[in-house]
């Protein structure tokens, strides 16, 4: 279907499965239960999980295709959300216009940092990228100022043009009428599942975004780019230039993550430089490597991963966990919630930090790995005479 | 003329702190072939190493003075440091004034140990790794560090101060025959500066004349043969890991007076660090501290009014802006060897 293999066809509608039915799938316990705090499907979160899965999905094309590791990649999520909120300054509050000018924006910025870091590989073009950032950053902060607002952040007043706004144009981010915060909210006996607009039209463009990623990792160009990962030289050595080729990876991982920009100022109409800092740039190294760098549900399920456990972990309170362990003895429950404690609430980026640890030191492959070999060895279980050669890691794809 | 010496001298502590920490990382690089993201976080925890010593030597206990009144009416509690009454009000005191400079005996042990169980534990077993997975495992052992230091401190800044005599300014400029007040420079900077040197200049003193650091120079160029002579050349390289650590961490001790250490302090000079390797060139030492003393002294130079006001916002991005240049017109760094790293 659509140019996919069997296999890749599944992918997608797997994806297209779980992304539409979100909304019941991260609602399972019922409004009011204790349980209920393990409910992720509001839409703000469920917002989130989609757009850092285009981010993670365009980093991926970049470092888990060239093995290129950009360090600086959150400065293109920064000019797309800037170049969003531009438009709705200047137009309307209509997202169509925003995301496109996030995208060309962005892609445009990743052809001249791309260029220039591009001249480098391995450990090089991190630094390079990553000062590039840190530049960008900086300026945003400082001298950039008219057009960023700087500490303030970037957002829409009233008194700004607004040309295509008529009188009775929506206030709100709307997607030609259609306001992006409109939820319905389906009863069903004790739960409440919410369906948000804004959330299926990021879910429709993290699908499209999936198949084009699919399509470029099964296409030459995808080929291409991974024997530039395997061996540069050698290709260089066959009389090939490799860098138009790594440009274009980075160009598109840019506009992706220029896209996810653009949409999360759909989403709200804000944009701060903070987004541009080399920490968010990390964030989005770690959900690709947590999930599986290189395969391609990898990426959307460690933004998933991560942006779920952010929530429900940084929840968690000491009043929670002695409810968990209250089936213990005093001193012991005491105990248990006090050896529990730093990992929990503020404690998140801890647990976090060892779990990244963890994954790159025993799963390179990522939780896509980590299910691979759970599979293996179940079906190793089953036949015992499954030769070992399945049970080796196949790349996931 | 003024001016120009003030910003040389302003740039210099914060030189100084780029060279330390650099020539660390370039230890680490050229010794063991790790790139380390988690040096930043060894300068902190030198700097917490500082505000550890303080905390302990400040504890104290609560006695009831009678003789006083607090606004209340109540008798005055008065608070009691151990260390006070151990070794008498003057030398208790003296004692407590200096904790950062005491911190530094405390800091080494401190810090060669964290060094040691940092290589054995985790490093070691990436050597054979691609560089990208030894930046994302010391990467995450950054956070992770961050973090523990965040949950036993707090997120807020703790101011921690120099001893008394060194909270001055010394006026530099009648020194040099300028007017009274034109270059003002504390103290404590100059102590960090002249510390700085003592310790790049024992490091270089050490690796140059003596047979454990010829070995590990010799280690440092081929590590094969040296290893083929039947000298254990790794654990060498762990103990020069130790070393490096120890640096950092003597770095952030002394540091400490200078900025109120705070738990973020390690990731902000890390990224800036990195970018001091490589403009001085990967596995240079004396390329490190060249070009850490360079760009801190360029930075400080960058922040002058009249060259903000010429190109508005350069300080924020000199130093990126110079690695960038010497990225693409000179990969090796200015002092680095042909052929390392070059890629």
């Amino acid at each position: 279907m659509l140019g996919l293999t069997k296999r890749d066809t599944i992918l997608l509608l797997v994806v297209a499965a779980l992304t539409l039915f979100a909304p019941f799938i991260l609602n399972p316990f019922p409004e009011g239960s204790a349980m209920a705090q393990f409910n992720a499907g509001y839409p703000d979160l469920m917002q989130r999980f989609v757009i850092f899965g285009i981010f993670a999905v365009g980093f991926n094309i970049l470092f888990g295709l060239t093995g290129y590791l950009s360090f600086g990649h959150a400065a293109f999520l920064g000019v797309g959300s800037y170049s969003a909120v531009w438009m709705f300054k200047l137009l309307s509050m209509n997202v169509l216009p925003a995301i496109i000018l996030a995208v060309i924006v962005s892609g445009l910025f990743a052809v001249i940092i791309g260029y220039v870091s591009l001249r480098r590989s391995g450990i090089y073009f991190s630094i390079l990228t990553l000062a590039f950032a840190q530049m960008s950053f900086a300026l945003a902060y400082s001298v950039l100022t008219p057009i960023t607002n700087g500490e303030t952040g970037l957002q829409v007043y009233t008194d700004d043009p607004q040309y295509l706004m008529g009188p009775d144009s929506p206030t709100v981010t709307n997607l030609f009428g259609l306001e992006m915060r409109a939820t319905y909210t389906l009863d069903l006996g004790p739960w409440s599942f919410d369906f948000n607009a804004g959330y299926y039209m990021c879910a429709l463009i993290m699908l499209i975004a999936v198949y084009l990623s699919i399509r470029i990792f099964r296409s030459p160009f995808g080929l291409m780019l991974k024997a530039v990962k395997s061996n540069q030289q050698r290709m260089n050595f066959t009389g090939l230039n490799t860098r138009p080729y790594t440009l274009a990876a980075f160009v598109i991982s840019g506009m992706y993550a220029g896209l996810a920009g653009g949409l999360m100022a759909s989403m709200d109409p804000l944009a701060g430089a903070e987004r541009m800092q080399w920490t968010a740039s990390g964030e989005v190294v770690l959900m690709t490597i947590l999930g599986g760098a290189g395969t391609l549900i990898g990426p959307i399920l460690g933004a998933g991963f991560i942006k779920y456990f952010e929530n429900i972990f940084s929840k968690i309170n000491d009043t929670v966990l002695h409810q968990w362990f209250a089936f213990m003895p005093d001193g012991l429950e005491d105990f248990m919630v006090f050896l529990v404690h730093p990992f929990i609430g503020k404690g998140w980026h801890l647990t976090l930090g060892i779990l990244f640890m963890l994954v790159v030191i025993f799963l390179p492959g990522g939780l896509v790995e980590g299910g691979q070999r759970i599979a293996a060895w179940v079906r190793g279980r089953k036949s015992a005479k499954a030769d070992t050669a399945t049970s080796k890691t196949e790349p996931a794809e | 003329m003024d001016a120009i010496i003030l910003q040389i001298l302003n740039g210099l502590d914060k030189g100084s702190a780029y060279a330390l920490i650099a020539l660390g990382l370039t230890l680490i690089f050229g010794t063991l072939g790790v790139v380390n993201f988690a040096h930043g976080a060894l300068f902190m925890i030198g700097a917490f190493c500082a505000v550890t010593l303080n905390k302990i030597l400040t504890i104290s206990y609560v006695t009831i003075d009678a003789t006083q009144k607090d606004f209340l009416g109540n008798p005055l509690k008065v608070q009691n440091t151990y260390v006070e009454s151990w070794f008498g009000p003057n030398l208790g005191a003296a004692i407590i004034d200096w904790s950062v400079p005491l911190a530094i005996l405390f800091s080494i042990p401190v810090m060669v140990l964290v060094g040691f169980i940092m290589e054995r534990g985790l490093i070691k077993h990436f050597y054979s790794r691609p560089h990208a997975d030894q930046i994302l495992v010391t990467f995450g052992l950054a956070i992770v560090l961050q973090e523990i230091i965040k949950l036993f401190y707090g997120a807020n800044p703790i101011p921690t101060g120099a001893p008394e005599i060194f909270r001055g300014s010394l006026d530099f400029g009648v020194l040099l025959g300028f007017d009274p007040n034109a270059i003002i420079y504390p103290y404590w900077r100059l102590v960090y500066f002249l510390f700085a040197t003592a310790i790049i200049g024992g490091v270089f003193a050490f690796l140059q004349f003596t047979t454990f650091g010829m070995v590990v120079r010799a280690g440092m160029a081929d590590r094969e043969t040296v290893g083929l002579l039947g000298i254990n050349i790794d654990r060498r390289f762990t103990i020069m890991f130790g070393i490096a650590a120890a640096v950092a961490g003597l770095a952030g001790v002394m540091y400490a007076p200078i900025n109120s250490p705070n738990y973020h302090m390690g990731m902000d000079f890390l990224v800036l660090s990195f970018v001091v390797v490589v403009v001085g060139g990967m596995g240079s030492l004396p390329g490190a501290v060249l070009a850490g003393f360079l760009l801190g002294i360029l930075e400080s130079f960058a922040s002058m009014n009249q060259i903000k006001n010429l190109l508005p916002g350069i300080d924020q991005i000199i130093i990126y802006l110079v690695a960038i240049i010497i990225l693409l017109t000179r990969p090796r760094g200015l002092m680095g060897r042909k052929g390392v790293m070059e890629e």
